[in-house]
């Protein structure tokens, strides 16, 4: 499964686009430190349209906002890449908790190799070397403040869940695999499984043993 | 006191000589036969140093301005209604484009004529009307006194009757008592006569008022663009700056944790993480408080789906999804509006649901938030609604409140706009 491998097996290629030079700098710096390989780190969104052009990236990772506008171009450079190239793994990184931002990526291509997670999440260096390695290997990530946003939009179906299946959910909804759900909940796999079956039933969707499709289905319904 | 508001209506009510009015119409004379000789002089010279050198008879042009200034205050003795400047605020600064603006009204030309019309002829009559009705009766009046001071025992009345006795002097002062009262209706009614016409010449005409509103309306829009431009000034650099710093600090925190060795070190940079997470998400709390960046990406429909998710209360959205693109003003205007309506709902209703309704239809937005909570809410009670209302006012907006006890709370928001870009609606 894309969300079980471990970080070190293989140096990915990255195209990076943030406009601020402090945090361009320190994420080149992170990115190299744990081994993995920076094509490119640009200031706006004409020169990352041309880097992915010119090194055929592992992954991209942008900023949503850039130069010249300074409004949603990174975002929408992203959007336009994946229409050229919908296979191309794009990891998002934002300071807008807005379901709309995350909504335009989720819907780029067929919703895998994705990622959208606030800046915040940097700070959290093994989760978000994780979560670059995850999008590039055609998972989905979605940042857990989103997520906690998208499960306040379903109100009435959600109360039907138990609290501990609400936790359950919201964790698949980040794009998390069974193994790691059982490690964040300390919890045994089967158990989450169980409670991923019971959830399912609950809110009418299709079993899917499948953690990809899965995270796409319970994405699609918490949108909804 | 009385609540006449000129010397006329003061005239008409039987109080008159009881009343202020008299020693209001008396004072306003004479203050015009006071402000008479100093401003004929200073026509005179004027004129006579245009003469001399031409150049500065242009200030004789403008000699009526100040002079109509003070007259226009003169004016509040008698006449408590306002008397606005008829002028314009020039657009530039400077001396010259002032008195170019100046040459230009012709409310500089009606303030030359009154003040040349004061310089050579009020000023007399005031002067002429305080002598024959204040003047003379006090004369008549005060005839016994006269005669007692009187080395000669004789006294010339007016300079036309030879009062020597006593009785005739205390006749005089009789007819002086009832001719002082009888004189002050002719008093007042000049007074007032003199008032209107400094009104008909010095107050702006409706035209002028109509500019003159019109100037302070755009002057109020181009204060809240403003106010709005600042808010996205301050957000960029919040953005740019301290958000940025801190997203690089968390990420050093981070690192650095890797590095250290289990312990107390590693304990505290843990802490130290955790702290700088929390900065950072109550910096971003603040800073879309400030500007939603969503609004200007996404406009008004995908701001108020955000909100609506927000909201303590659950709120049901409707139409939301098919607004177009407005202009920044009013999406705005809009937005901070429902904001402060659900917070409301949140804070103060009862409420258990709430629904809001936005649609643009026929030129204008309009906006419904309704909750089912206990109502009775009072909207001059709240300052943040007063101050939404202002906002609203600004682009011809309306902002109604129906809250009847028990419920339920209607909140309508009404602003005229064009579309601004049709293609661009929401996501």
């Amino acid at each position: 499964m894309p969300g079980e491998q471990p970080r070190e097996q293989r140096p990915l290629k990255i195209v990076l686009a943030e406009d601020g030079v402090l945090l361009r700098e320190g994420l080149v710096g992170l990115l190299t430190r744990f081994g993995h390989e920076v094509a490119a780190a640009v200031g706006d969104a004409d020169a990352l349209r041309t880097a992915v052009a010119d090194h055929a990236p592992d992954i991209v990772v942008t900023d949503v906002r850039m130069p010249p506008g300074f409004g949603d171009e990174g975002l929408r450079a992203a959007v336009e890449l994946r229409a050229a190239r919908p296979a191309l793994p794009v990891l998002v990184l934002s300071q807008y908790v807005q379901r709309s931002y995350a909504a335009d990526l989720l819907d780029s291509g067929d919703g895998s190799g994705v990622g959208y997670l606030l800046k915040d999440r940097v700070g959290h260096v093994e989760q978000f070397l994780d979560a670059v390695v995850r999008v590039a290997g055609g998972g989905t990530v979605v940042d857990p403040e989103v997520v906690r946003q998208l499960l306040r939009r379903r109100r009435d179906p959600l109360a039907a869940l138990t609290p501990r299946e609400r936790e359950v959910l919201g964790l698949v909804a980040e794009g998390r695999s069974n193994g790691s759900i059982a490690r964040e909940l300390v919890v045994s796999e089967a158990a989450v499984g169980k409670h991923i079956g019971n959830i399912l039933g609950k809110l009418d969707l299709p079993p899917a043993e499948d953690t990809h499709r899965r995270v796409l289905a319970v994405l699609a319904y918490l949108r909804g | 006191m009385d609540d006449a508001r000129t010397p006329w209506q003061a005239l008409a009510r039987g109080r008159y000589l009881r009343s202020a009015w008299p020693w209001r119409a008396a004072g306003y004379l004479a203050g015009g036969a006071l402000t008479g000789p100093p401003l004929l002089l200073g026509l005179v010279l004027l004129a006579t140093v245009g003469v001399i050198a031409f150049p500065l008879l242009a200030l004789l042009g403008l000699a009526g301005v100040p002079a109509a200034a003070l007259e226009r205050r003169r004016l509040r003795i008698v006449d408590p209604d306002p008397a606005p400047t008829p002028h314009r605020t020039p657009a530039e600064p400077g001396l010259l484009a002032w008195a170019r603006l100046r040459y230009r009204e012709p409310a500089t030309w009606r303030e030359l004529a009154h003040t040349v019309l004061h310089g050579f002829l009020l000023w007399w009559v005031d002067l002429a009307a305080l002598v024959a009705l204040l003047g003379l009766p006090l004369l008549l009046l005060t005839t016994p006194l006269q005669l007692a001071l009187a080395a000669d025992d004789e006294v010339k009345v007016l300079k036309l009757w030879l009062v020597t006795s006593h009785p005739a002097a205390l006749a005089c002062a009789a007819a002086g008592a009832v001719l002082l009262p009888a004189l002050l209706y002719p008093l007042g009614a000049l007074a007032g006569a003199r008032a209107a016409l400094t009104r008909a010449l010095l107050a702006p005409r409706e035209r002028e008022l109509r500019t003159l509103l019109t100037e302070v309306t755009r002057s109020r829009a181009r204060l809240v663009d403003a106010f709005e431009a600042e808010r996205r000034r301050i957000e960029r650099d919040l953005h740019d700056g301290a958000q940025q710093r801190l997203v690089a600090l968390t990420m050093t925190l981070g690192l650095a944790r890797l590095d250290a060795p289990p312990g107390p070190l590693a304990d505290r940079l843990d802490t130290a993480h955790a702290e700088a997470g929390r900065v950072l998400a109550e910096l971003r709390e603040l800073i879309h408080g400030i500007h939603p960046q969503v609004l200007t990406d996404y406009g008004l429909a995908g701001a108020l789906a955000d909100v609506a998710e927000r909201s303590a209360v659950p709120v049901a959205t409707e139409l939301c999804a098919g607004l177009p693109r407005l202009p920044e003003s009013v999406e705005a205007a809009a937005y901070f509006g429902v904001c402060e309506a659900l917070a409301n709902i949140g804070r103060h209703s009862g409420a258990g649901r709430a629904a809001l309704t936005a649609r643009h239809t026929g030129g204008a937005l309009l906006i419904d938030v309704t909750d089912d909570g206990r109502g009775g809410a009072d909207p001059a009670a709240g300052s943040g609604l007063t101050g939404l209302a202002d906002r609203i006012a600004v682009l011809d907006g309306t902002l109604t409140i129906t809250s009847p006890p028990g419920g339920p709370t209607v909140l309508s928001l009404e602003i005229p706009c064009p579309v601004s870009s049709p293609e661009n609606s929401a996501p």
